[in-house]
């Protein structure tokens, strides 16, 4: 169990970044690999954010004057984190666009059967 | 097609456990990275701001905010002219009317989330949130519009308009710093009084301008992508 509560968030963060990649790999369907981009995009999220996780941390925003600054999580991951889930937005909507695109073209969204996309 | 996953699955272990193997040496909870404890003893002095998140996205890497908004814009770019090759169908004729109880309901609710996203966006330094955030907000209040009172026609030039003054005022801030202070993005209005409205110099600025960029921008992609 010490185990488990040091280290839940590393092995789901992980679980999520393999479930991604392997979406990624095996499916063939546009759609699909697409959500998979999208799920493993989310786990290294969570695993940034839990890299800068301090044991009863709280957040680093000074609002009440009282707050000890050494019981602060750090800040440095949660601004990457903040760049990193713009960028998703900005790569998933392009991606989609794509689909849109190739399914007009060859009206199919399976890999296989586009012959120039064929893997 | 099955030997494909199962040489799928075994790649995606190997890497997944490689990569967990060295990393799994940082342990969880433990103090934070020096540049880290940096910003939070120096933060609110230096830049005026009480959420340390917002005084390192927006003064001690503003300029990596620019590229992440120029990434954005890209992104945008390239959404609207891929959609603009799209095979037009006719929207008007497809659509059937709304009922008075989604249309009243998009009249009251469109103007109270344009609010929340403007009051977090403006209230990036003292809370959580930011213009990011903000914009995100206020892009979903187009995504109502869509869902419930479909026959309004949003301005997609109107959009473009607001998309670019704000990020000519990004770039306007950043040169005015490098006018009054020597470098790129200097914090050169006064910093004020912590934890109040006007304080932290030219972050609330910024984030205003990138909460109307960003919301322009993801409001314009959603455009695009239903009207096409």
């Amino acid at each position: 169990m010490g185990f488990l509560n040091s280290y839940i968030y590393y092995i789901a963060s992980f679980g999520l970044i393999f479930i991604g990649l392997y979406i990624l790999v095996a499916k063939s369907n546009l759609i699909k690999m697409i959500i998979g981009l999208n799920i493993a995009d989310s786990g290294v999220n969570l695993f940034l954010i839990s890299i800068g996780y301090i044991k009863r941390g709280t957040a680093p925003i000074f609002s009440r004057p009282n707050l000890n600054p050494k019981l602060m999580v750090d800040p440095v991951p949660q601004a990457l984190v903040l760049t990193a889930i713009v960028i998703g937005v900005a790569v998933l909507a392009l991606a989609l666009s794509f689909a849109v695109r190739l399914f007009q073209h060859y009206d199919t969204l399976d890999m296989r059967k586009i012959k120039e996309q064929r893997w | 097609m099955k030997m494909r996953k199962i040489i799928g699955l075994i790649l995606m272990l190997v890497i997944i456990l490689a990569v967990a193997a060295t990393l799994v040496k940082i342990p969880f909870g433990a103090p934070k990275t020096k540049v880290g404890s940096y910003y939070i003893e120096n933060g609110t002095r230096q830049t005026g701001a009480a959420n340390i998140v917002t005084s390192v996205v927006l003064n001690y890497r503003g300029f990596d905010t620019l590229g992440e908004v120029t990434v954005l814009f890209i992104a945008a770019l390239g959404l609207g002219a891929i959609t603009f090759t799209f095979n037009k169908r006719d929207r008007k004729g497809s659509l059937t009317p709304s009922s008075l109880v989604l249309k009243t309901g998009c009249k009251f609710l469109f103007p109270l989330i344009l609010l929340f996203g403007t009051y977090i966006f403006i209230h990036g330094h003292l809370t959580p949130g930011g213009g990011f955030q903000g914009g995100a907000i206020i892009a979903s209040a187009y995504v109502l519009i869509y869902l419930s009172c479909r026959e309004k026609e949003v301005k997609r030039n109107r959009l473009i308009t607001i998309e670019s003054i704000g990020g000519l005022i990004f770039v306007g801030i950043g040169i005015m710093g490098l006018l009054f202070g020597g470098y790129f993005l200097f914090n050169f209005l006064p910093k004020g009084v912590l934890n109040t409205l006007f304080s932290a110099g030219i972050i609330p600025v910024l984030y205003v301008a990138i909460g109307f960029k960003v919301g322009s921008e993801l409001a314009g992609i959603i455009v695009d992508f239903i009207t096409s």
